[in-house]
């Protein structure tokens, strides 16, 4: 069988598809940024560990750095840029805005994608490390300040803009509850469950 | 990055297949620690088997009463299942403390029991390492070696297995299944990682090409009292330094099953089989539990710079078994 390194692919990014031919060592993070020009999607570490190049894969977020594009073929990529509608900013942006939920910015792209995604997976009656109990029976676990700091653990922050963060995400929570939430869902995981 | 071939699996079968016919190949399922390594050199596969989308993203009652997991299920979907989190919530809670939330949306089971340690000689190339390069040399053994194994290590390796989901599946009894191109196998969790000995390139005990396709859980009426906890450098998304998987039956003052197996200390999850010995039959007392992580870390060989993971072994191991002792008091 012959050795083929290259692939032509369609990714789904933000609604719209874009065929491209990748070398298949090109990440999904690569792809976005140098390849469809997506550069709010941030290289940080390139390794997994700093949460900067967060996007959403189907509804869930995942880091772009430890994908290759032509596996993500077919899935469905939102990225920052694709999460306000019709000119109206996502409750989650808003509320960063609101309450200075960055300094430098650089991390922020990530950090509102993660929360997205974090949202849904709480909306869905995900529990964490920070549960105290992972038992059905306890119900869903309220997302307090150490709660949000659990689950967004992900997201590294080199200015420690960490207090202004939790309380953006606790803000959006409370503005968005269920609505946008459920939107972005945590609903292929039920499906599998 | 070596390039590489890239091709989506057809089946089970065709992935197998594709493996059997090509020794430079390997799968690729959440790619969150097999992508890391090809980035850094220390994997330079010729050809990738995409197994992610394949048909094994189920976790499904068995005719015993247990459950089974499908090998693509990812490390959220795992933690998230009510019946995992009501039967075995030691499994929820063992996953919800490993990596991050968007990598455990990546990772899946499979790939969680396959993933390589985190020795920092092991993922510098320009570093000897007997697991990486066989007959290299192990500069952990008079190097950085804070965060290595105490119990189980041998000259060669003193590297230890990163997951802390194993760790729980090996208290929990948890059988891993398996397809080669010759056909399906399966191994008891606690066999699938041989001992280091002289060969720590040799991490599994599964035949070349095999494909994991699920984990089994027994019935297991203890797990319904069981915890995780995991001590670490920081207090979120950090590879454990020590971690203890517990599941406890007490009645009348006496301990009547236990189970209970280490993290951070071995090459391999470690059921601590010593220590359930000396549980089972005691009084529950804080006396019997520091006897029996004693009496397991008997066998504890610390090097210079990682002694104080016997201590703190001991005490992570009382602290466990006391809240399960209270939650049943309650």
């Amino acid at each position: 069988m012959g050795l083929s390194t290259s692939s032509v692919i369609t990714l789904h990014v933000n609604g719209e598809k874009h065929t491209l031919p990748v070398d298949h060592r090109t990440t999904l993070l690569d792809a976005l940024r140098e390849r469809l020009d997506l550069t709010g999607t941030k290289k940080g570490c390139d390794q997994g560990q700093c949460g900067a190049c967060t996007v959403l894969v189907d509804g869930r977020r995942t880091v772009a750095c430890l994908q290759f594009a032509v596996a993500a073929e077919g899935r469905e990529i939102t990225t920052i840029e694709g999460m306000a509608t019709g000119g109206r900013l996502h409750p989650v942006q808003q509320a960063f805005l609101d309450l200075d939920g960055y300094q430098c910015g650089y991390c922020t792209p990530g950090q509102i994608c993660s929360a997205i995604g974090m949202l849904a997976e709480h909306a869905a009656g995900w529990p964490s490390a920070a549960s105290e109990d992972v038992r059905p029976a306890a119900g869903p676990a309220p997302l307090t300040p150490e709660e949000i700091r659990e689950r967004m653990s992900g997201n590294l922050c080199r200015c420690s803009a960490y207090p202004s963060i939790v309380e953006a995400v606790a803000r959006a929570a409370d503005a968005d509850d269920a609505s946008s939430a459920a939107d972005t869902s945590a609903q292929s995981g039920e499906a599998a469950a | 990055m070596k390039e590489f071939d890239y091709r989506k699996a057809p089946d089970v079968s065709g992935a197998v297949a594709l493996l059997d016919a090509d020794p430079d190949a390997r799968y690729l399922a959440g790619g969150t620690n097999l992508v890391d390594l090809m980035k850094s050199g220390v994997e330079r596969p010729a050809r990738l088997v995409d197994v992610r989308q394949l048909p094994l993203d189920r976790i499904e009652s068995t005719p015993d009463g247990g459950l089974r997991i499908g090998a693509t299920v990812t490390n959220s979907d795992l933690a998230a299942h009510p019946g995992i989190r009501g039967r075995y919530p030691v499994l929820t809670q063992a996953v919800l403390a490993g990596a991050s939330g968007q990598l455990r949306n990546m990772a899946t089971v499979g790939g969680n029991l396959l993933q390589r340690t985190r020795c920092a000689y092991f993922t510098d190339t320009t570093k000897p390492c007997n697991k990486r390069d066989p007959g290299s040399g192990c500069p952990a053994l008079g190097g950085e070696h804070h965060n290595h194994a105490i119990l189980g290590a041998s000259e060669s390796c003193v590297a230890v297995h990163p997951s802390d989901m194993a760790v729980a599946l090996a208290a929990l009894d948890a059988v891993v299944h398996y397809e080669t191109a010759d056909g399906r196998g399966e191994l008891p969790l606690d066999q699938l990682y041989p001992p280091v000995a002289g060969t720590p390139d040799r991490e599994t005990a599964l035949p070349a090409g095999a494909l994991i396709t699920g984990v089994s859980l027994p019935p297991l009426p203890v797990a319904a009292r069981s915890r995780y906890r995991k001590v670490r450098e920081r207090a979120s998304y950090a590879f454990a330094i020590g971690s203890v998987a517990a599941a406890l039956d007490i009645r009348d003052g006496i301990v009547r099953d236990a189970r209970l197996a280490f993290g951070a200390v071995a090459s391999r999850p470690w059921r601590a089989r010593t220590a359930e010995q000396a549980l089972i039959g005691a009084p529950a007392t804080a006396e019997t539990y520091a006897a029996a992580a004693e009496a397991e870390l008997e066998a504890a060989r610390p090097l210079p710079h990682n002694g104080y993971k016997v201590p703190l072994m001991r005490n992570l191991t009382v602290a466990v078994l006391s809240e399960l002792d209270e939650e049943a008091a309650r």
